[in-house]
């Protein structure tokens, strides 16, 4: 089995428009969760989201170009474009039919199929706009970033709600594990901030009135988020040879379902794919320093995860840090895996725990050191970030600092 | 009593709405039961909190939701949050 060295990350958040103003932010422990630009009429019961202000289409984009590209998929190319660049990789020749490109999206092209049915409903006009097929389709991002770069590898997108990052990053360190492609573009892209979908949400009586609080006593649920994270995997040979600076590498992969319910947690599944990932990666619960948590801010998903978190590293000396950068950046559905695993890397690579914010008081039932509010200097050489998603689908990577 | 038939009005309305939302006959419905009995789960209570809001015209906070955990206390909360939209029309300063 090869190694997969991960030689670029890219990221687009309400943290900032690039890796680094998002690390800097995350740093600093800033909240990034604010007042709606749009509050809804009548207003939405939330007024509050990670909405990704520092991007703007125009800076990245030509006119045309922005006529097949929805918002999410911009997001994606601009985090794949970035990690491209930071990477150094060119795809030339064989590399090009070596590389694979894999996304996750939840909901994929939202805002152009809103307006389809705007059209359609509202204003009874048949003449739905033409491109509003490639323009909602999940795939649109990996498809663009195939065709800017020429890669012409396995290039699919995976959607599995809150863990479609996860499984897509997982699935394509599996591919460049066993040498099927020697390099991939991983991650995830997700834009929230539709009409319907938000009152969707509404509905579901899950997003807090207040920005996240996720582990805190006083949490009352989550805040949607948008962006896109894109990680560049590369056979650790391959990526030796270029002499490429590779950044972590990523060691392990675990996903589990529920079997248990459409939308109520349950312990065991995230517990199978957090020991999933472990065996995978060949290391004892033992080794791992920190875990990114799902750390929604749901009252259900954070006893559940940190019950299941004990579980996995009971009889070990330390259970290991934890934090939820969510409560700076949001949930952001399809793209949190990719977004966290950004984080993730930076984390080993800079030895910084980016900090758990709003947090007021811990909650007994969650006894976690969740890093609160502050950033916190640690010597971190193993690091896990876990996704759960609505459907009981869990998915954990394992990634180690580089050396 | 005026104020049990009134109750017992909005009960058997507020079943009907139960039945409706849970695709299940109304008769198997009392308002004594739990909806932990009629293994009614939280994802479900979404959709029946959403459809007594529809149907009576009121918003039902967080809060009222996680008081009902029965029939009978949901009836109760609606009981109570139509009482205020009524007080709140008839007060001088609404409208």
């Amino acid at each position: 089995m090869n190694r997969v060295a991960i030689t670029g990350v890219g990221l687009v958040s309400a943290l900032g428009e690039n890796v680094e103003k998002s690390w800097s932010n995350a740093l600093a422990g800033r909240c990034c969760i604010d007042r709606l630009e749009d509050p809804g009429a009548p207003p939405y019961k939330f007024q509050y989201g990670a909405e990704a202000r520092e991007y703007r289409a125009e800076c990245h984009f030509s006119e045309k170009d922005l006529i097949t590209l929805e918002r999410f998929a911009q997001m994606q190319t601009v985090s794949g474009r970035e990690a491209i660049a930071q990477s150094g990789i060119e795809f030339l020749d064989e590399l090009q039919d070596r590389t694979a490109i894999v996304t996750g999206s939840s909901v994929g092209g939202q805002f152009s199929e809103e307006e389809g049915y705007r059209r359609l409903y509202r204003e009874n006009n048949p003449r739905v706009a033409p491109l509003t097929i490639p323009r909602t389709m999940a795939n649109a991002g990996a498809s663009r970033l195939s065709l800017e770069f020429g890669i012409r590898g396995p290039t699919y997108t995976i959607s599995t709600a809150c863990s479609s990052s996860n499984h897509a990053i997982g699935q394509a360190f599996w591919m460049v594990r066993n040498g099927q492609v020697l390099a991939a573009l991983a991650g995830g892209s997700e834009a929230v901030f539709a009409e319907g979908l938000l009152r969707a949400w509404e509905a579901m009586r899950v997003v807090s009135t207040e920005p996240c609080r996720p582990f805190s006593l006083d949490r009352r649920g989550l805040s949607l988020g948008e962006g896109a994270g894109m990680l560049v995997l590369e056979d650790w040979q391959h990526a030796r040879a270029r002499g490429a600076r590779i950044l972590g590498e990523i060691i392990g992969f675990g996903m589990s379902s529920d079997a248990h319910h459409l939308t109520q947690p349950a312990v065991q599944g995230p517990e199978r794919a957090m020991r999933w990932a472990l065996e995978d990666a060949g290391i004892g619960a033992a080794q791992v320093d920190y875990i990114n948590a799902h750390g929604t801010g749901t009252p259900a998903n954070d006893v559940m995860e940190a019950e299941a978190v004990h579980k996995v590293f009971r009889g070990d000396d330390k259970v290991p840090l934890v934090s939820s950068t969510k409560s700076m950046h949001g949930h952001t559905l399809g793209a949190a895996g990719a977004i966290e695993a950004v984080l993730t890397v930076l984390s080993l690579q800079h030895g910084v725990i980016p900090p758990t914010v709003n947090f007021t008081r811990p909650d007994p039932a969650c006894d976690l050191d969740v890093v609160p509010n502050c950033a916190r200097q640690a010597d971190i050489e193993i690091a896990i970030s876990n996704t759960f998603a609505f459907g009981g689908l869990n998915a954990t990577l394992v990634f180690k600092r580089a050396g | 009593m005026p104020g049990n038939a009134e109750t017992n009005d909005l009960g058997s309305h507020v079943i009907r709405v139960i039945a409706q939302t849970q695709r299940m006959p109304p008769n198997s419905i009392s308002i004594d039961n739990t909806f932990d009995e009629l293994k009614i789960d939280s994802l479900d209570g979404i959709n029946i909190v959403f459809a007594l809001e529809n149907e009576f015209g009121i918003n039902i906070p967080d809060e009222s939701v996680q008081t009902m955990k029965s029939v009978r206390e949901t009836v109760e909360g609606i009981q109570r949050l139509l009482a205020e939209k009524q007080s709140a029309a008839a007060s001088p300063g609404a409208g």
